[in-house]
């Protein structure tokens, strides 16, 4: 393949300015349908109130913790939309939405968070990987999973999750080199928010575009602006089916932003100021893309008015979910730590068993 | 015929291969070239590259890879050329090896093997004799095996590819060559018990791995100082099996545990502890151990101070207090 295949567009490809404008940036890239677009839209705003109500419940005491995807909406529905039901999706721990745009119960995304256990959902039915907290680590076992499924005949990819900041462990560099050299069908998708925690994109990276990184690696890559959902989901689009069509993985810088501080424990105000967060509130994707599907006259007030009332009963089952105090049975912890357990864990088993009934 | 431990270990891989499909061997060097130490010899030609096959030069990428191989359904054994060169897989073993049932509650297992050549002994420069199986034993999840013997090879590596359980599988480097009658019937014991390979009535020498061979050479050169030696080879270090070692430490009633790492916060410790906990009342002394140096491992022309040998066992067995022994008469 010739070296300047690889090579990303020179600047992210873009279909809708920040006003919803339609703007020519795409290149070769097609449009996707207006239903797709109305279902992306319809999950950005379940998504982000999902993510207001999340926040909220961390202030509750409810959540231990809560990384907000707010300002990401587009990148993670997109990942989510652009799967089939059989392919796997590698999230972070700030990839929430893409999980509930996936399909995942709320409750099942957020046991995580609120500290009831380490995954909430079945992986194996989900075909969604646990959310990964070692950054980076979840990119190797995507290129190992698309491989294996690649041997196996199966018609499947995987597509991985990743941050900016994640992008200078040495797992990526390592997952990329393996997913090319046994032409994996994975996708590794990289939602630059320019923060890693408080440290800014331009002292994690002198790369031009993190895209960039691809060619190094003989992978294809590509760049998106990552608040327009239609640029987001039809690059997604092509990088899944070109995995999928044996012709080897992808790697796809989406340029975002991290609304919100890191997490709710973080201070966003001593590492970056007001004005920088206000302009990227201007790019918000939500309204995006609303101002787009109504300019392309795609969706109608009355199904805009529908999507946030659903979204409205979605937070109340959020809050719902999560107020119930979850029953947690302390003797399951040595339940799976090995297919069968051991003598030595049996003799512990019994002792914080006798320690509960004193 | 007598196999070398290497040679066993190439069986174990080829009949595991022909028995299960989804068995895949893969590492740095593993395909044409058969492995630095040759433990792969001949498996791509017969199997294809598809079953055995060479990766780029990266520890954490091959672990991490087999991690999402082993979610795809086959049971992947890698292989880490050196003991140091397995720590850049540190992160992938100990965060995501050990802990993905556990993560899930049992809704994916990671059937999977690590290949480890371990220890001393063979003369390797800086970086290629690290001791290093505290760092897996101390973390849950993981299962840690390692063979003293050609047939213990066999039998250890068949069945850590069966276990549904990941396994960290250490190879003693300088056993590679030793060899002997190997049967592959798999009628050993089971992949947690310890055996007693020596039995003795005056102590028990505790060893794995490297020290197996060092430890029945101190009991032969042990019936001249007039003491009858036990020999526990542990195979399992995790989970540790309790009931052999402590059967016979109740029998001797005295102990000594033997290993190549540093002693310092080393598996010995944990030995020592496990063995005074449940034999105390039939200990007439102290649990002592002989372990390397807490140094970092010398260059091969100093290595031998380093190494337990038979003399430096010897010389603990005889501070086991036996002139304490009380002398009861007509015994």
């Amino acid at each position: 393949m010739a070296p300047e295949t690889l090579l990303p567009s020179a600047s992210p490809v873009r279909f809708v300015a920040e006003d919803g404008t339609r703007v020519d940036r795409h290149g070769e890239f097609a449009e996707p349908s207006a239903e797709r677009l109305k279902e992306a839209y319809r999950l950005m705003v379940l998504g982000r109130r999902f993510d207001v109500q999340a926040t909220a419940l961390t202030k509750q005491g409810r959540l231990a913790v809560y990384p907000s995807s707010a300002g990401q909406e587009a990148c993670q529905v997109a990942a989510a939309l652009t799967l089939n039901k059989q392919d796997w999706l590698f999230p972070t721990y700030r990839d929430s939405v893409a999980l509930i745009a996936r399909g995942l119960k709320p409750g099942e995304v957020l046991t995580l968070l609120r500290g009831d256990a380490h995954c909430g959902y079945n992986p194996a039915e989900t075909r969604v990987a646990p959310q990964c907290t070692p950054l980076a680590t979840q990119t190797l076992h995507a290129a190992g999973l698309a491989h294996a499924m690649r041997r196996r005949g199966e018609d499947a990819v995987a597509l991985a999750l990743i941050g900016d900041g994640a992008t200078s462990e040495g797992d990526f560099h390592e997952a990329l080199n393996f997913a090319a050299v046994f032409k994996a069908p994975a996708v590794f998708f990289v939602q630059n928010n320019r923060y890693a925690i408080s440290v800014p994109f331009e002292k994690q990276s002198a790369a031009p575009a993190l895209a960039y990184k691809g060619i190094g690696y003989g992978m294809r890559s590509e760049q998106v602006d990552g608040n327009d959902a239609v640029a987001v989901l039809s690059v997604l689009d092509d990088a899944v089916r070109h995995a999928r069509e044996g012709h080897g993985p992808v790697l796809v810088e989406a340029h975002t932003y991290r609304i919100d501080a890191h997490t709710n424990a973080d201070d966003a105000t001593r590492y970056r100021d007001a004005d920088e967060v206000a302009k990227w509130r201007e790019a918000d994707p939500v309204a995006r893309l609303e101002s787009y599907l109504k300019l392309q006259k795609a969706i109608s007030d009355n199904e805009i008015e529908q999507f946030r009332n659903d979204a409205e009963d979605f937070a109340q089952t959020v809050r719902d979910t999560l107020n119930a105090e979850p029953e947690l049975d302390p003797l399951s912890l040595f339940d799976h730590v090995y297919a069968e357990p051991t003598r030595h864990l049996e003799a512990q088993r019994a002792a914080l068993k006798a320690e509960l009934e004193a | 015929m007598t196999t070398t431990m290497a040679q066993a270990l190439n069986a174990a891989l080829r009949d595991a291969l022909k028995d299960d499909d989804n068995v895949v061997v893969f590492g740095e060097d593993v395909g044409a070239l058969g492995g630095v130490f040759r433990v792969t010899d001949g498996i791509t030609a017969d199997f294809g590259e598809d079953r055995c096959f060479d990766t780029p030069l990266a520890e954490s990428g091959i672990v991490g890879f087999a991690v999402g191989m082993a979610m795809g359904g086959f049971r992947p054994v890698v292989e880490m050329q050196f003991d140091a060169f397995a720590y850049p897989a540190f992160e992938q073993i100990t965060s995501h090896v050990a802990k993905l049932r556990n993560r899930t509650r049992g809704a994916l297992s990671l059937p999977m093997v690590i290949r480890i050549p371990y220890a001393g002994g063979i003369g390797g420069v800086e970086h290629h004799c690290d001791s290093s199986e505290a760092y897996y034993t101390h973390t849950p999840g993981l299962r840690v095996v390692t063979p003293g013997t050609a047939q213990d090879a066999y039998d250890l590596l068949r069945d850590a590819i069966d276990s549904p359980d990941p396994v960290v599988f250490l190879e003693p480097k300088c056993r590679y060559w030793s060899g002997e009658e190997v049967s592959f019937t798999r009628s050993g014991p089971g992949m947690d018990q310890a055996v007693v390979r020596k039995t003795g009535k005056d102590v028990t020498l505790i060893a794995y791995g490297p020290m197996v061979a060092t430890a029945l050479a101190t009991a032969e050169a042990a019936k001249d100082e007039g003491w009858d030696v036990e020999v526990v080879d542990l195979r399992s270090l995790s989970p540790f099996d309790d009931e052999t070692v402590t059967a016979s430490v109740r029998r001797t009633g005295r102990a000594v545990v033997v290993h190549e790492a540093a002693g310092f916060g080393g598996y010995g410790a944990e030995v020592v502890a496990r063995v005074t906990e449940q034999c105390f009342h039939q200990l007439h002394a102290p649990v002592l151990r002989v372990t390397g140096l807490d140094i970092p491992f010398p260059a091969p022309k100093l290595e031998r101070h380093q190494l337990p040998d038979v003399d430096r066992i010897l010389d603990t067995i005889a501070r086991l207090q036996w002139a304490d022994i009380p002398v009861v008469a007509g015994a």
